[in-house]
């Protein structure tokens, strides 16, 4: 677990007109509560029993288990309360009786507290037909790991019944607007501890996570203009990378976390360069004098994806990172914007126009296979989780960004609402460099 | 492209006969008077200059109210970057300053209202306030004096959701060096 839960700090300067304060935990209430708001195909019928003696602890597990896997659409939880004589062990475990409820998997488990202050939860799953135990793990954790622990055991039971990896262990990045404050958070990624990372009464845009997990690319206008920052989260050191002349923006990371694509305009109206992520001279990859921006790396690395207006309205093109031949992808509709690549590299989530709504949609490379996931009006920003199977994005109603979510095959949308204020451009993290396998 | 050259072609003849930004001069010099009215009670240096037209005195015209050079926003129409012909006189007075102080910069700071995606407004705001640039180049005053920027659809005017509010948010404000 260590290193899931990591003090962030920021670097800070003073300005006179400029406010970047390091924040540490934002208030709970700030969090983002989610809504499942539609839910399709076949689920897994699951009964998650209460965790044995988990009152006494600090930090309820099952609750947070049972939530994690109910938004994914992908799993039914059975409803436990009033039923007697729950079984907090195997040997208490009536297989018969749960098999005759429909249910096709059991988890039980206990939270037992340590002389030392901490703890050590437990969780086991059983394959309710064959009557069998198909996982199980024992942590021991500091009492602040016990919500973090409650996501590894998600992952875990994730993973056996569906055979790919969990994201309850990720984190996301937003943009949150607080009146006239601008603040980067990052959150759980069930919303949960949002800690902001920087704040500023300028703009801040576009976070990014570094393929590492460990940095976030982001414009800010600190500059009374854009300006690229690359932040490292560990040390909370922040360095400019992008500063010319006119606007520096959209940034995003190649596969391999060494460059950085950006929009810039210091040479003509915006067009597509990279430059190193640790900062340094840009080379430009597009020549034309329309406006090209919004660039993302492909699977590989070799091709960026971006946007560009030369044929009148934005479309979406490729073009080899070197330069070279710049390839048309997207035809349909008029405006068609905002790519982002799918981890496996097949898919590209974009935000298409269509009927004046602006919604997500995905374009199969391969095929040129476009499928519209929302209907708007005004969607923005989508971005995938990293095992592929949902896009987290945001969605504008009253003037005020919420965020959504998506399953990429468009069967699974969730809304995510936050007290706290105007939420936007969301960018989920990767699978941490901590805990993994 | 042909558009741009036809309108900033319309600029030059308009600014050649009348202006169509009087009735907003004549609106902001209004708050003249009520400064004037308070200068006797307040020290002469800190008098604001706006007030003073003394003979012999040149008064930097950035700061004179009822210059057409305090006329800093032009306004576009939705999805449009066209610097529209009643925004001409403001651009073509702009650049003559410019030319007549070689020393000056200016920062041409383009905004797009909120429909539309967030990463793509950036965008239009730069071509809003690149047609703004490419209008004061034609009248004489060189690239390297102007730095074209955006804020997107971040930084509005007016915080409503209706087409009042967008209206006035669809601009490029012109920043002069030092201000």
């Amino acid at each position: 677990m260590k290193g899931s839960v990591r003090v962030l700090s920021v670097f800070i300067r003073v300005h006179l007109w400029l406010m970047l304060l390091f924040c540490g935990l934002a208030p709970v209430h700030a969090q983002l509560v989610i809504d499942v708001t539609t839910s399709a195909g076949r689920q897994i019928p699951i009964a998650i029993m209460p965790f044995a003696k988990e009152d006494m602890a600090p930090q309820n597990v099952t609750p947070v288990v049972g939530s994690n896997l109910a938004r994914t659409g992908l799993f039914r939880i059975a409803n436990t309360t009033g039923l007697s004589k729950l079984p907090t062990a195997p040997s208490e475990i009536n297989f018969l009786d749960w098999s005759s409820r429909g249910m096709e998997a059991l988890v039980i488990g206990a939270i037992e507290p340590l002389p030392d202050g901490r703890y050590s939860v437990s969780f086991r799953l059983f394959d309710v037909a064959k009557q069998m135990q198909t996982a199980g793990m024992s942590y021991t954790v500091a009492a602040t790991q016990l919500r973090a622990t409650a996501h590894k055991i998600s992952d875990e039971i994730y993973e056996k019944l569906l055979g790919e990896r969990g994201v309850f262990s990720t984190k996301i990045a937003y943009v949150l607007k607080r009146g006239n404050t601008f603040e980067l958070q990052v959150a759980d990624a069930d919303g949960f501890n949002p800690q902001a990372v920087l704040k500023s009464v300028e703009p801040i845009r576009s976070p990014k996570w570094s393929p590492d997990g460990t940095k976030l690319a982001y414009v800010s206008f600190e500059n009374r203009k854009s300006s690229v920052f690359v932040q490292d989260l560990v040390t909370g050191q922040r360095r400019q990378v992008a500063n010319f002349k006119g606007d520096n923006y959209a940034p995003n990371w190649s596969p391999d976390g060494k460059t950085l694509v950006v929009a810039l305009s210091k040479d003509a109206i915006s067009q597509i360069y990279t430059l190193p992520a640790t900062g340094g001279e840009a080379t430009r990859v597009t020549q034309s004098s329309s406006i090209d921006t919004n660039a993302t790396f492909n699977g590989d690395g070799s091709e960026i994806i971006f946007v560009s207006d030369r044929s009148g309205g934005p479309q979406l093109y490729s073009v080899p990172v070197g330069g070279g031949t710049v390839k048309r992808l997207t035809f349909e509709g008029s405006y068609n914007v905002n790519p982002r690549m799918s981890p496996d590299g097949k898919l590209v989530a974009f935000i298409a126009r269509e009927e004046g709504r602006l919604r997500v949609a995905t374009l199969e490379l391969a095929t040129g296979q476009v499928t519209v996931l929302t209907d708007g009006p005004l969607d923005d920003s989508p971005s995938f989780s990293p095992n592929g199977r949902t896009i987290l994005y945001e969605s504008k109603a009253g003037g005020r960004g919420t965020l959504g979510a998506v399953s990429a095959d468009g069967r699974v949308k969730q809304k995510l609402s936050s007290a706290a204020g105007d939420v936007r451009e969301p960018a989920w993290g990767p699978y941490g460099t901590s805990g993994a396998r | 492209m042909n558009k741009l050259l036809v309108s900033v072609g319309m600029a030059m003849v308009l600014g050649a006969c009348s202006s169509t930004q009087q009735p907003a001069q004549v609106a902001d010099s209004k708050p003249a008077p009520v400064q004037q009215a308070t200068a006797p009670t307040q020290p002469p240096t800190t008098a604001p200059t706006t007030t003073q037209q003394p003979t012999g005195v040149r008064v930097d015209p950035l700061k004179d109210r009822n210059s057409p050079l305090s006329n800093r926003v032009i306004y576009f129409d939705y999805d449009k970057d066209a610097v529209k012909p009643e925004f001409q006189a403001l651009v073509q007075a702009h650049a003559k300053y410019l030319s007549e102080n070689r020393t000056r910069k200016i920062r041409l700071e383009g905004h797009a209202d909120e429909r539309g995606s967030r990463e793509y407004n950036m965008a239009l705001g730069q071509r809003r306030s690149d047609a703004v640039r490419k209008a004061v180049s034609v009248l004489g005053v060189g690239n390297e004096r102007v730095e074209t920027v955006s804020f997107g659809e971040d930084k509005p005017k007016s915080n409503g959701h209706d087409e009042a509010a967008w209206a006035q948010n669809r601009r490029v404000e012109i920043v002069y060096d030092g201000e």
